[in-house]
């Protein structure tokens, strides 16, 4: 389960992979609604990781 | 300028508030039960005694400072998307926040320890890297909480009141109460600044650009703005810039929480669990401060003009909101100096306390006796600040703040690998610091001070986070020397 925790530094620390200023969302352009998008992304990611393991009784 | 009286009248309101608070926060949170002023657990960690919420709100009072409200938008007004890097920053320290501080807190609450250096002396037994560890933290704190005076000096500027008496006196007033009542005073003044906080960059996120004509507007004046002063920066990263805006959020979040005041968040909370659940939902905090970095471009869509880029914060809100309201946003943003300061000299405090004085100075020091050296020590680091700010210049703070980053981040293996490695030993670790700080240094001095460095590698040239390269050579040396001693160098 972990292993999700890598998926928010592939999404920010990629950079090429969002530095552009289309497609706009509420007159955001890309690259700012797409990295404001990986907060509430990464909350749930560090959540469902943090479930899984209570449930295994992990430490 | 001319004395806002309106807002100036509600700014002293909330500072007395919380100054009343501060305090009366002895008595809070289970403080004053026990006989006798208490040892350093007591003053220093809040008794150990922090659950879920009050650990959000005093980490994220902490850790997103008074400064970061008025730099961040201030470095995005004048470097455009570069200066969003502290977004990916504070997102990716919270997947590495997860990982490592539950069990640096069960490690630390097992031993006893009350700061990152007494872990790393229980752990290794080395005097050493015990010492090397707690300067660092003291020394990169020092220039940090100096920073938090440049933030309320910006908002005191703005109010229209002049000369350093206001400053003085604020930082006075918190000195004394973070004296009489430890980390419990900022944690819980962080209530106040926090929701504070929210009220502000709420309002300003929905107001200003009504006002502005929505963000479309917003965006194409600061793109527009950006396009007249040549085109080296912009609402995207400019080719050059991909790399070190990585490598900087990267580098930024590893340093983040081995800073002693976001440690000693970490250690004051009340079980391992609570830190997990913080991890889930500090990220609140992450966008709020994505908001408050777009008051940046905001600056342009009202076509403010400024002196320095540090009055943007503040002339945007005297331009937009109403007297009373800019008085609150100033309050807020002047309280919010005063936890992360507050905290920021206990931690120091405490580095000092467990760390200097009981292994140099009293070996039999009692836990009484610590509590009040650490009060004395967390007067004169405040002090100390102050005299700083009042008599250097204000470039030598923020440049010290920078090689305080670089400093930091190479105490990462050492609080870091032991807990999750038995292979590496104290001498391995030390050499790696020592060299990882003078590679960092030797860098960021011979650019003239800056964040990042180029290097050259068959032809291609790389710019990176010159902390993030120091940590990289730190851990190749420590790592060679611990495979050339073998296990030589067993310390237990």
């Amino acid at each position: 389960m972990r292993i999700l925790l890598l998926l928010p530094f592939l999404g920010l620390l990629l950079t090429p992979l969002y530095n552009a200023e289309t497609p706009t969302l509420f007159g955001f352009p890309f690259f700012y609604w797409y990295q404001l998008a990986w907060v509430p992304l990464t909350s749930l990611l560090i959540w469902i990781v943090y479930k899984a393991e209570k449930n295994k009784g992990d430490e | 300028m001319d004395i806002n009286w309106t807002a100036l009248s509600v700014f002293i309101f909330f500072f007395v508030l919380v100054t009343v608070m501060g305090f009366w926060a002895s008595k809070w949170q289970g403080g004053g039960t026990e006989k006798g002023g208490g040892d350093l657990h007591e003053w220093g960690l809040g008794g150990r005694s922090f659950g879920t919420w009050i650990t959000w709100f005093l980490v994220g009072g902490d850790f997103y400072t008074a400064y970061t409200v008025i730099a961040v938008p201030a470095l995005v007004y004048a470097v455009g998307a570069y200066g969003f890097f502290a977004l990916p920053y504070t997102i990716v320290v919270y997947p590495i926040v997860f990982m490592i501080m539950p069990k640096l807190w069960k490690y630390a609450s097992k031993a006893g320890a009350v700061t990152a250096a007494d872990v790393v002396y229980e752990r290794y037994g080395s005097r050493w890297l015990e010492f090397a560890v707690a300067l660092t933290g003291v020394v990169a704190t020092m220039p940090y909480i100096a920073l938090q005076l440049v933030g309320m000096e910006v908002v005191i500027k703005a109010l229209g009141l002049t000369g350093e008496l206001p400053l003085a006196a604020a930082f006075v007033v918190l000195a004394l109460y973070t004296y009489s009542a430890g980390l419990r005073a900022p944690a819980l003044i962080a209530f106040v600044k926090d929701l504070m906080i929210y009220i502000v960059v709420i309002v300003a996120v929905i107001l200003v650009p009504a006002k502005l004509g929505g963000y479309g507007a917003v965006f194409s004046a600061a793109s527009d703005a950006f396009a007249a002063k040549g085109g080296n920066t912009g609402l995207t990263l400019k080719a050059p810039q991909l790399l070190p805006y990585a490598t900087l959020a990267l580098g930024s979040a590893l340093a983040a929480f081995m800073y002693p005041h976001t440690l000693t968040g970490i250690f004051a909370a009340k079980s391992a669990d609570t830190i997990r659940k913080n991890a889930v939902f500090l990220p609140a905090y992450t966008i709020l401060l994505g908001l408050i970095a777009l008051l940046g471009f905001m600056a342009y869509g009202a076509h403010l003009k400024v002196a320095s880029n540090n009055d943007v914060v503040p002339a945007l809100f005297n331009a937009l909101f109403p007297s009373w309201f800019a008085g609150f946003a100033f309050a807020a943003i002047a309280i919010g100096a005063l936890v992360p300061a507050a905290v920021m000299s206990i931690g120091a405090a405490n580095l000092f306390t467990r760390n200097f004085w009981k292994p140099y100075v009293n070996n039999n020091v009692t836990p009484e006796g610590e509590a009040k050296v650490a009060k004395m020590v967390s007067l004169v680091v405040k002090v100390g600040a102050l005299v700083f700010i009042i008599f250097l210049p204000t470039k030598f703070a923020l440049d010290l703040q920078l090689l305080g980053g670089v400093w930091i981040l190479q105490t990462f293996p050492s609080v870091v690998f032991g807990l999750f490695l038995r292979w590496y030993r104290a001498p391995a670790l030390l050499v790696g610091w020592a060299t990882g700080l003078a590679f960092g240094s030797w860098m960021a001095l011979s650019d003239g001070i800056k964040p990042v460095h180029t290097y050259v590698f068959g032809g291609d040239s790389y710019t990176i986070y010159t902390g993030l390269a120091a940590l990289t050579v730190n851990i190749v040396i420590a790592s060679i020397i611990q495979l050339v001693m073998g296990q030589k160098g067993a310390a237990k």
